[in-house]
């Protein structure tokens, strides 16, 4: 016996454990937890751009390298017994965005394995995979003169984030298919992003014919910024050519575990 | 929003709690390979090189 009285109340107490929902579900709800994501998924862009994608970039960097290393050493012939270690071979410089080189620093980590590419443009080569860029204007890897390249000090691999730590008489070295150039670091110089002295053949003076065998690299400075460059000069040291007949393909000890791939 | 997700997701609170961070890591993956290095290309490009 049921009233229609009744009956009306039975179903007005039954909504009442849905009154908690949809106080959840409101505007200023939504859009707070849309603001918390938005800055949860900035923070996030932040921590790949200036730590996690350097990692990345630079294990595709090394295992990039590795494989190149590879494929030089099984494509070498023997190189002829009269290679004079000061005075190393030259070769052409590539065809604009070409990989030609590697560049392996001891001072920044075992398995600090870089390529180098021909030009300097930020979007098509100083952007990938941690490359270097030759600067065209430059003399190649090994010629009396200088071997200009560039790389990024932050970001996009950073392959020339720890410039700054580099102490003199340390070794920098370029591979290329004919074997290691080393470079030994002389001296860091700071100068405005126009200062193109320093790719002369001889650095800061112009018209003056060049007698040793330099390595340039620039980077931006300070960290984070386009304000300054800085400049880090090296100088031409020794030639170990690449010979698949020897251990570790002629590579000297203190890159062979770097060149080896046993180094990460 | 976050709310209605657990909501949606099935099975006891320990399931779900499995689900979201498949999910996150999963959107993180996609993010990471997809959507930072798109969005990274409008960015102030950090110049490197010397030139006139």
């Amino acid at each position: 016996m049921t009233e229609p009285g009744q009956s009306d109340a039975a179903p007005s107490v039954a909504p009442a454990p849905l009154r908690p929902r949809r106080q959840r579900i409101s505007v200023v709800g939504i859009l707070g937890e849309l603001l918390i994501t938005a800055g949860v998924l900035v923070l996030l862009f932040l921590g790949w751009q200036l730590w996690l994608n350097d990692i990345i970039v630079g294990n595709e960097a090394n295992h990039e390298s590795l494989e190149q290393t590879k494929e030089w050493d099984r494509a070498a012939p023997p190189p002829p017994a009269d290679v004079d270690p000061g005075d190393p071979p030259v070769s052409t410089a590539p065809a604009v965005g070409q990989r030609f080189a590697f560049v392996i620093i001891p001072r920044f980590g075992a398995d600090y394995y870089r390529p180098i590419a021909e030009g300097v443009s930020t979007k098509t080569v100083l952007n990938k995979g941690g490359q270097f860029g030759h600067y065209p204007s430059t003399q190649m890897p090994g010629a009396v003169g200088n071997f200009a390249v560039a790389a990024h000090r932050t970001t996009y691999g950073a392959s020339l984030g720890q410039i700054a730590e580099l102490r003199v008489g340390d070794h920098i070295f370029i591979e290329t298919q004919d074997g290691w150039y080393q470079y030994d670091f002389r001296n860091l110089e700071y100068v405005r992003p126009t200062g193109v002295g320093v790719l002369n053949p001889v650095p800061q003076l112009a018209g003056i014919a060049p007698e040793d065998r330099l390595l340039t690299m620039t980077s931006c400075n300070p960290k984070l910024s386009a304000a300054e460059r800085i400049i880090a000069y090296s100088v031409f040291d020794k030639f170990y050519p690449r010979d698949p007949d020897k251990p570790g393909s002629g590579a000297p000890d203190e890159i062979a575990a770097t060149v080896a791939g046993e180094a990460s | 929003m976050y709310a209605a997700l657990w909501r949606i997701l099935p099975g006891p609170w320990w399931v779900r709690a499995l689900l979201l961070v498949v999910l996150a890591g999963l959107l993180l993956a996609a993010l990471v390979t997809w959507v930072f290095p798109f969005v990274d290309q409008f960015l102030a490009p950090q110049d490197a090189t010397v030139g006139e």
